[in-house]
């Protein structure tokens, strides 16, 4: 079904649409993700296909984009994920991103790791590393360490504390700068908290009990309206011991 | 797909949470998550919700001869399948040991607990009876499998009406559904498996125990029951030892979950009944919730802008001039930025002064055979001026050659020429020399 880009803003569409745009305008339109090229001619002007379902967003002047939901993770490079090693073989630690393929960890790519002193990382251990290499032709590679040499907050994630998985959206809106959520959520309880782009997410709180109602807040929030939120909100700080 | 696997923080934490008797989701020991029971269009068919854990069940009916041991009792066959979409440990194809285990217990609880009158099937002895066969998938993994699949299960056996039949002499009729009203199977008793986990070497126990719980328990107990209170089936697997008290502790848990688990069943069946009956309804499509993918979409508000300009100007007025903006940076070569102007260096400036006459004096003074036309001329202009003493020490007397003849024509001359005549020079002139030099250090 082909609908023309402007009007197609802020509605749900369906893997297979097109959004088709007016030749005479010959502006640049930026592609974003759930969005793929289409069109040699076949239509007027050029044509934008859909590939993912979900809602089209538009940011002015020309940047186009579908929010889907989804909680398969899909890895590219620069993102910030936790991943659980799996296996040591050789120079390099196994682990499990989420994605189709485990990705590899080289056990120099941490800080102050030299060939003699080997990082202390365990089977079972959660790192928190960014992709240096992720694409669909080659096994997805993982450092701990950034372009300096510094660790910059990455490396294993300390003992306690409790990973659980969200769909990728709510870990992209926690991680955005201005989140009320974690800020109310900051004021109630203290706690640490590392969010891995591909959906996990590892709470550590001073109780077990607040570990859990942190972990159960942040689960149930993506989905709820503001209005929610500060109701729930507005219980838990009344219950606040 | 490879299973995710369960790091050992995640352990740890519900080891440590089950000892200070938390859990997960906030449950205590003995609680049952939320059952949820949905009936689709067709007789037999149901999806049973407990908590995250989803399986759905069809019931179908053939007409079939008779096992030869057993000539007058209809066939009932289980089947449950653990379908890829509901986890990625489950992989299409591979009859894994949890599959085999899962199918056991529940053909054990169904079929040798003789909750379906099988003799109530028979058509013609011998010749033609129904076999009833039930088919499970599970579509979501968080846990208790089994509870979950014997629930839809008997809820699917219980809401299914096999077609009609009547025989006359040697003929069998099977009426459709449209000439006669199908009728349902009769049921003796309802059997429900439930499930317990065990932590601690045996001395904790939890009440269906979710996919976490279960990755980290020591052992697994289950208890097929019905409301009568009447053992169906009893399974513990996990090797963990267990006393006679425990047991009977579990059983007497199991009855009171089992009698609360058959009323919600009832009332499920009831309901689904009624409406059918009103005409109204039913089926899968009206009892999932409209879920829409629109969840961030918000209203257009109206908003008032009268005045807005008067009071963005108040504002402007009123703040504080900004601060100042930081300059533009420079571009003094490509690839290359500056931002305003960095201070002078401070550092070592009367070292660096004294370190540049030092190099002059030590380039000066050459006492070199090569090139000695530049030497010379450096030497000639060197010796017009005042000697300057080089070192401190008094022991060497610093000779300065200068062959006159060199001085007198005032031309370069090649280096071998040169060093003759200076060689020559030396040997005749060394006396003269050494009273030039006296002279010259007295001046």
């Amino acid at each position: 079904m082909a609908l023309p880009a402007a009007e197609a803003v802020s509605q749900a569409v369906l893997a297979g649409d097109l959004l088709t745009f007016p030749s005479s305008s010959g502006e640049k339109v930026l592609c974003g993700p759930g969005l793929r090229r289409q069109g040699h001619g076949q239509l007027s002007g050029h044509a934008l296909a859909v590939c993912k379902s979900g809602v089209v967003r538009h940011k002015e002047p020309s940047v186009y984009w579908v929010d889907s939901q989804q909680k398969r993770y899909v890895p590219a490079k620069g993102e910030y994920v936790i991943g659980i090693v799996t296996a040591k073989s050789g120079d390099i630690f196994k682990v499990d991103v989420g994605g189709s393929e485990q990705a590899s960890l080289s056990y120099l790519a941490f800080e102050g790791a030299t060939k003699r002193n080997r990082p202390n990382v365990q089977v079972g251990d959660l790192v928190f590393a960014q992709f240096v290499v992720a694409n669909k032709d080659m096994e997805p590679e993982l450092v701990c360490i950034d372009s300096c040499g510094r660790s910059n907050g990455m490396g294993v994630i300390g003992p306690d504390g409790l990973l659980f998985k969200v769909s990728l959206s709510i870990a992209r809106k926690l991680l955005s700068p201005n989140c009320d959520v974690m800020k109310n959520l900051g004021e109630l309880y203290p706690f640490e908290i590392v969010i891995g782009m591909n959906g996990r997410i590892w709470v550590k709180a001073r109780t077990i009990k607040h570990t859990l109602l942190v972990a159960n807040v942040l689960e149930s929030f993506g989905n709820m309206t503001t209005e929610q939120r500060k109701q729930v909100f507005k219980k838990l700080s009344d219950n606040v011991p | 797909m490879r299973e995710t696997p369960l790091s050992n923080c995640e352990r740890q934490f519900i080891l440590q949470a089950l000892a200070e008797r938390q859990r997960l989701d906030g449950r205590q020991t003995y609680d049952y998550r939320n059952i949820k029971i949905t009936f689709g269009t067709e007789y037999g068919s149901c999806i049973v919700e407990l908590g995250k854990t989803r399986v759905l069940a069809q019931v179908s009916c053939e007409l079939v001869t008779p096992k030869p041991s057993r000539p007058t009792e209809g066939i009932i066959f289980f089947n449950l399948e653990l379908s890829p979409m509901a986890s990625p440990a489950f992989e299409p194809g591979r009859q894994s040991e949890l599959l085999v285990k899962l199918n056991r217990l529940l053909e054990r609880c169904l079929r040798n607990s003789k909750c379906i009158d099988t003799e109530s099937l028979c058509v013609v002895a011998g010749a033609k009876v129904w076999q009833i066969r039930v088919d499970l998938h599970l579509l979501n993994h968080d846990g208790n499998i089994i509870a979950a699949a014997s629930i839809a299960a008997i809820v699917a056996l219980s809401h299914f009406k096999r077609p009609d039949v009547s025989i006359q002499g040697e003929e069998v009729t099977v009426y459709s559904p449209e000439e006669r009203d199908p009728i349902p199977l009769s049921i003796h008793h309802m059997p429900i498996a439930v499930s317990f986990a065990f932590f601690q070497q045996g001395t904790y126990l939890l009440v269906d125990p979710i996919e976490h719980e279960e990755r980290v328990m020591d052992g697994l107990l289950v208890i097929a029951m019905n409301k009568h209170r009447e053992l169906c089936t009893i399974q513990s697997s996990g090797g963990i030892m267990l006393l006679k008290d425990q047991v009977l502790r579990c059983t007497k848990i199991a009855g009171v979950k089992v009698a609360e688990i058959t009323e919600l069943m009832q009332k499920a069946l009831e309901n689904d009944k009624k409406v059918r009956k009103e005409g109204g309804k039913f089926g899968f499509a009206e009892s999932i919730p409209n879920k829409r993918i629109t969840t961030f979409k918000l209203d257009e508000t109206p908003v008032d802008t009268d005045g807005v300009e008067e009071q963005a100007e108040e504002i402007v007025s009123k703040a504080e001039p900004s601060t100042l903006p930081v300059p533009k940076p420079i571009v003094r070569a490509p690839g290359t930025g500056q931002i305003g102007e960095g201070i002078q260096n401070e550092w070592m400036i009367n070292d660096l002064e004294e370190e540049e006459e030092e190099d002059e004096e030590d380039i000066v003074p050459e006492p070199g055979a090569q090139s000695l036309g530049i030497d010379n001329e450096k030497a000639s202009t060197h010796a017009d001026a005042e000697i300057i003493q080089l070192s401190d020490s008094e022991e060497e007397e610093i000779l300065i050659l200068e062959p006159e003849g060199m001085k007198k024509k005032g031309r370069k001359v090649n280096s071998e020429e040169a060093q003759q005549i200076s060689t020559s020079n030396i040997v005749l002139k060394n006396k003269n020399k050494k009273k030039q030099k006296k002279k010259r250090v007295q001046q």
